[in-house]
């Protein structure tokens, strides 16, 4: 399995070894370390969870277990942009679930999946904590509140504009030098 | 533990007072105004970030030296991204500035910082009184709360512990190391302070039971979990004044004998954690946490544990169990928490209000306490009211208040000119009140025998134009979600609830529906061990017995009354008020489902309506041409007109 790692991968996972090392192996670890590699990789790569299990002397599928009950941890990797549409009470008064299918359509994915591009990813999440401003959606950290389903179109047209002139930057920057 | 001698305690803690008048008289006499900005996450998510750099940049343009102070949340979401704005010397008092984009802290830096002139038109009114204008507390939004819990919300820098000093924060503490636990615990108890988490339990029993094991090692845990998906005001307690909550619990922990303790906030609250975190270490280096507290006997480590986002982890035998390292799946009690908690020792499991009400009764005294709300439930209760008000946010009022004041005088009634339908209380395991229940009395017992219940604090309301079918559906789609699958009944029974009421929301209701759902809510809330399993339910039952016209109108008519749920209602554009040629609602159709008639006119393809209401927006007022139907098949039909041959042959 460790063979077929690109030099990244290996980089990333030694990262998470000399991580783990400063960790005690005590039960009550489990979580807080499931957090710390989210936390560096941004999802718990299946390999991850071995090692863990591993560090703290469990069977893999009791820290696969536990990984699964919560709903903060995710299994695959999330888009540069997560769309994180709010669907708390107050939201789901106001409409989120359109708009979430809104973003559905628009990226041709759906909620828990990631565009071929890695570009988006849509999630749903219960109230971020500005409901006055209902419905909301999350893309990256910026929230947008009041949303509409014709504000979405926008939203995203915005990531890949700003995506294109970053590139557009970086490309004259290279070809100045 | 015996107190121990305090006059030690009691100088250690003068200095630091001393040290926190000096810094806020600096601050009070430095020269300029202050702009007080509101960051907690609310104020970020509408923009206070930019409003902040609108004033900085505007300011040193401007080259004007004023001080920008950011503060908590004061609970009134409508009018965020507020300011307040002292400025002395144009000889206005403290103004309160609503909706304050960056656009409009420019032109206030210029307009009122610079040249004296407060823009009247954009004010909310005067946080005091004054003979100039109006002062915010003529609205009741403002004077029919009683703040307890959040009266420092909002008015000091959460990450900076001498400003919580500088207003009296910490005294209790210093209060408490003078008496015996016993003599605490009595005040908690005099007190009647009940639990905030939902339950309602004595706080001051729950203590009194902890002191008196004779186990070591006990824990304080403070439950920041909040897992309701509609409700923040503990989120917002944290990130506006988290040491009143610290200050709470190092009281707990003293009075019961504890020696370790711990936050359990919820990893989605960074904001919140960050902020616990800064005060943890600010409290320690002034010697209000650690070992030796205040130059006493008395030590204390507070730590923080991020939960990682199951609703079921708020109840507190999850909670214990998931800081264990496993899932969070809670346990039969007895024995509660208290007798065998965390690592099986003693574990006191507060929540955050009920943590946060500790300080003010100890300064004040638990006569004073009993003063506000009612007998039986004494103090005061912070909703979250959002949905259909006109001023959604953050309340607290004394326990007693009616539903009809809290909804109608305070947050302003519902917008738009709807009527009132219904208000959902407690989130999931709630239950939804209609209007012949306005005035209840807010308090643990009256919601209880309404059906409903205080829960979590979160409050919607709604409007007409809400389908309770659909809300239950949506509480049950939670929970159903969330049940850890100990139990069958919750297992099971929660997906067959759900189901029944998705096929009901769907217009494909069967006869024996409603007496299915009633059947299988009451066997649920028998066959659940826990809380959850237990309440679930309660969003189906309240709105059964009290809007079952909704539920007959879904099963037997197939039409929803409330025209939310979409496969049972339908939009159409009325011909007679359409304009020739206008083409607002095409553009914003997200799926080309609206065309043009043969004379020029609108007509939507149902096939391809996704019932979003974007061309209800849309639609120029003075026309007001689409219209919303329920069921579908009232919306006339109205053929495309077949396209013509050139377009066909290009696409
Ligand atoms: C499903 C469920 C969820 C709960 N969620 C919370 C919560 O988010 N916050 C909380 O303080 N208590 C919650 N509770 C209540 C706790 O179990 C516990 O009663 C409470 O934290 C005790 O604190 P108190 O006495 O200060 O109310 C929940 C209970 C259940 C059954
Ligand atoms: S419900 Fe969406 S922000 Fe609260």
């Amino acid at each position: 399995m460790i063979a077929d790692l690109s030099a990244d991968e290996e980089k990333i996972l030694n990262d998470v070894k000399i991580r783990l090392a400063k960790y005690g192996k005590e039960r009550g670890q489990l979580i807080p370390i499931l957090q710390m590699i989210q936390d560096k990789l941004a999802y718990l790569p299946h390999i991850t969870m071995e090692m863990v299990a591993q560090h703290l002397d469990i069977p893999p599928s009791e820290v696969f277990g536990v990984a699964t009950f919560y709903n903060q941890f995710r299994f695959n990797p999330p888009g540069r942009n997560p769309v994180k549409v709010c669907l708390g009470t107050a939201c789901h008064v106001r409409g989120g679930d359109i708009i979430l299918e809104n973003f559905e359509r628009k990226l041709e994915i759906k909620e828990g999946e990631t565009t071929s591009d890695k570009e988006f990813s849509i999630e749903r999440v219960a109230c971020v904590g500005c409901c006055a401003l209902a419905p909301v959606t999350l893309i990256g950290e910026t929230v947008h509140g009041n949303m509409a389903p014709s504000k979405v179109e926008g939203l995203v047209m915005r990531v890949q504009i700003e995506k294109e002139m970053k590139e557009r930057e970086k490309q004259k920057n290279e070809s100045g030098q | 533990m015996n107190p121990v001698n305090n006059t030690s305690s009691d100088q250690i803690f003068s200095a630091i007072q001393e040290e926190a008048a000096k810094r806020r008289k600096a601050n009070e006499e430095a020269p300029g105004c202050k702009i007080h900005i509101g960051m907690a996450t609310c104020g970020i998510a509408s923009g206070a970030l930019e409003t902040k750099a609108a004033f900085e940049d505007a300011l040193s343009q401007r080259g004007i030296e004023a001080r920008i102070h950011t503060v908590g949340c004061i609970g009134h979401c409508y009018a965020e991204p507020y300011v307040i704005i002292d400025h002395p010397e144009s000889g206005f008092p403290p103004i309160f500035y609503p909706d304050v984009t960056a656009g409009k802290a420019k032109m206030l830096t210029k307009l009122f910082l610079e040249e004296g002139d407060p823009r009247l038109e954009h004010i909310l009114g005067a946080t005091e009184e004054n003979e100039m204008i109006p002062s915010v507390m003529e609205f009741p939004r403002f004077n029919l709360e009683k703040r307890v819990v959040m009266e420092k919300c909002g008015r000091i820098d959460p990450e900076d512990i001498y400003e919580y000093i500088a207003e009296g924060g910490y005294t209790a503490l210093v209060n408490c190391l003078r008496r015996t636990p016993a003599e605490i615990i009595e005040e908690i108890q005099n007190s009647g302070l009940r639990g905030r988490g939902g339950a309602g339990f004595s706080t001051g029993r729950k203590w009194e039971l902890a002191r008196q094991t004779q186990q070591k090692d006990k824990f304080v845990i403070c439950n920041a979990d909040e897992g309701d998906p509609g409700a923040y005001m503990d989120r917002t307690l944290l990130e506006s004044n988290p040491h009143q909550i610290i200050e709470g619990m190092i009281i707990c922990a003293y009075a019961t004998g504890a020696r370790q303790a711990l936050v359990y906030v919820r990893a989605e609250y960074p904001l919140a954690v960050k902020i616990v975190h800064t005060a943890i270490e600010q409290a320690k280096s002034l010697g209000l946490l650690g070992k030796g507290i205040l130059g006493t006997a008395f030590d204390l480590e507070i730590e923080i544990f991020e939960g990682s986002g199951a609703f079921v982890c708020g109840e507190e035998t999850a909670l214990i169990r998931s800081i264990e390292g496993y899932r969070g799946m809670p346990r039969h009690r007895p024995p509660y928490p208290v007798e065998k908690g965390l690592w099986e020792k003693p574990t006191i499991i507060n929540n955050v209000k009920t943590l946060a009400s500790v300080p003010p009764i100890i300064e004040n005294g638990a006569a004073w306490y009993r003063e506000i709300g009612t007998e039986n439930s004494p103090g005061t209760a912070i909703f979250s009211v959002v949905g259909n008000v006109t001023h959604p946010g953050l309340v607290e009022i004394p326990m007693g208040v009616s539903l009809r004041t809290l909804i109608f005088d305070i947050c302003g009634g519902i917008p738009n000119k709807k009527a009132f339908k219904a208000v959902q209380i407690g989130g999931p395991s709630g239950g939804c009140l209609p209007e012949k229940f306005l005035d209840t009395p807010i308090d643990f017992d009256s919601l209880t025998a309404a059906g409903a219940m205080m829960g979590s604090g979160g409050m919607v309301v709604m409007d007409e134009d809400n389908c309770l079918v659909d809300v239950s559906r949506y509480f049950l789609d939670f929970t159903q979600k969330e049940s850890c699958g100990k139990c069958t009944f919750c297992r099971i029974g929660s997906y067959h609830l759900l189901d029944t009421l998705e096929r009901l929301t769907k217009g494909e209701g069967r006869e024996t529906d409603l007496d299915q759902l009633q059947q299988l809510s009451e066997d649920i809330k028998n066959g659940s061990l826990c809380g959850l399993g237990k309440t679930a339910p309660n969003p189906v039952l309240t709105s059964l017995r009290y809007f079952k016209e909704d539920y007959i109108a879904h099963a037997e008519e197939k039409r929803c009354p409330g025209l939310t749920c979409r496969a049972l209602i339908a939009f159409y554009i009325d011909l007679d008020k359409c304009a020739r040629g206008c083409d607002a609602c095409v553009g914003v159709c997200p799926t080309e489902a609206i065309f043009t008639t043969s004379n020029r006119k609108k007509g939507v393809d149902q096939s391809l309506c996704v019932k979003c209401g974007e061309c209800v927006v849309a639609c120029p007022p003075e026309y007001d041409a689409v219209e919303k139907v329920s069921p579908p098949g009232l919306a006339p039909i109205i053929e495309r007109p077949p396209e013509p041959l050139a377009k066909k042959i290009v696409s």
